[in-house]
């Protein structure tokens, strides 16, 4: 018996059960009073040396956690240990970003009524974090003086779907002659109107302003959410 | 390089819709792609037909429908087809906006089967 092809309708997200358990995870987040900021960015800008500094600034404001991701080793929570905040590493084999059912098996065993606010620090990849929702409030893209002012244009995905650029490794600007004017036009052209931030890890330049700016942004969420 | 496991992830859903319609063979599969999806056309057809082998979907073809990057813009209060992804500005007025209607699918729309 001779069938004819025949074109049926099916209409599903290819990343739909990511989808569905990134929105159980922001439930669960919201409920339990936890803001979650995930960072992205390519590898080597000072993802770690960034989330370092902010866990120690933010230990005393709040209670803070980490999640971190690598391909291979658990460098990244030993150092990030060092400011004495809980940090779980993410192993994630070949895997080369972060998905939802990974921070969902990472939590547990953390009770999440403990924490206030959550970062996430996805592998160093500036292409496929993208497209994977990991129930964050806020995702960050760093992006270091040391890897030119173009990245933004290279990778207009990642910026359009992130919330906030941060500028990293500032204190060697002047060194490397970066652009920070194109830099930021760089970025405004790819996602107009998002804030921009310049910090610099070991000197401390512009992390309080940041810090200031998740406090504010916390605040917002925990209004929205007693409100 | 995660289209393989994009790849996968139709191959199987694909499979369980073929299984509920009583295992009917799938010829293609038809996929919407956004140019914001963060998904390269081309690597997700070459892990494809990797992802395929040994599968009942072997031999089967994946379809790429592209959409392009719709934004609404404030000024005119219209929707517009970006230019190109280094600039996301009006087509008409140049404002530049965020607001993206369309461009971010990762969407099996339909199945060839037989």
């Amino acid at each position: 018996m001779s069938t004819t092809p025949r074109l049926v309708e099916v209409r599903q997200k290819v990343l739909k059960q990511n989808d569905l358990l990134a929105r159980g995870l922001r439930q669960r987040f919201r409920e339990a009073g936890v803001y979650v900021v995930s960072l992205v960015s390519s590898p080597g800008s000072g993802k770690t040396a960034f989330l370092e500094k902010t866990l120690t600034l933010l230990r005393d404001q709040c209670r803070v956690a980490a999640l971190v991701g690598d391909l291979a080793t658990e460098n990244d929570a030993a150092r990030l240990a060092r400011s004495l905040a809980p940090v779980k590493q993410i192993i994630t084999g070949t895997v080369c970003h972060l998905e939802a059912a990974m921070v969902e098996r990472a939590l547990e065993g953390w009770n999440l009524e403990e924490l206030d606010c959550l970062f996430i620090e996805n592998v160093g990849n500036l292409v496929c974090p993208s497209s994977y929702d990991l129930g964050e409030n806020l995702r960050l893209v760093l992006l270091s003086v040391t890897e030119g002012e173009d990245k933004p244009l290279k990778y207009p995905t990642i910026f359009n779907t992130a919330d906030v650029a941060v500028i990293t490794k500032m204190d060697l600007a002047e060194a490397v002659e970066f652009d920070a004017t194109a830099a930021s036009r760089n970025i405004q052209a790819v996602r107009p109107g998002m804030q921009v931030f310049q910090i610099s890890a070991k000197t401390g330049e512009g992390m309080n302003e940041l810090i200031r700016f998740l406090g504010a942004r916390f605040d917002e969420s925990v209004k929205l959410l007693v409100g | 390089m995660h289209e393989l496991s994009i790849a996968l992830s139709m191959i199987e859903m694909a499979s369980e819709e073929a299984e509920q319609r009583g295992g009917v063979r799938v010829n293609a599969i038809h996929l919407k792609l956004g140019q914001l999806s963060g998904v390269v056309k081309e690597a997700l057809l070459f892990s494809y037909d990797l992802a395929c082998e040994g599968t009942p979907l072997a031999g089967s073809r994946l379809v790429i429908e592209e959409v392009p990057v719709v934004v609404f813009c404030p000024a005119c209060q219209v929707e517009t087809t970006l230019a190109s992804l280094q600039q996301f500005c009006c087509g008409t007025c140049e404002t530049p906006t965020s607001e993206v209607v369309r461009g971010q699918e990762l969407e099996v729309v339909a199945l060839e089967i037989e």
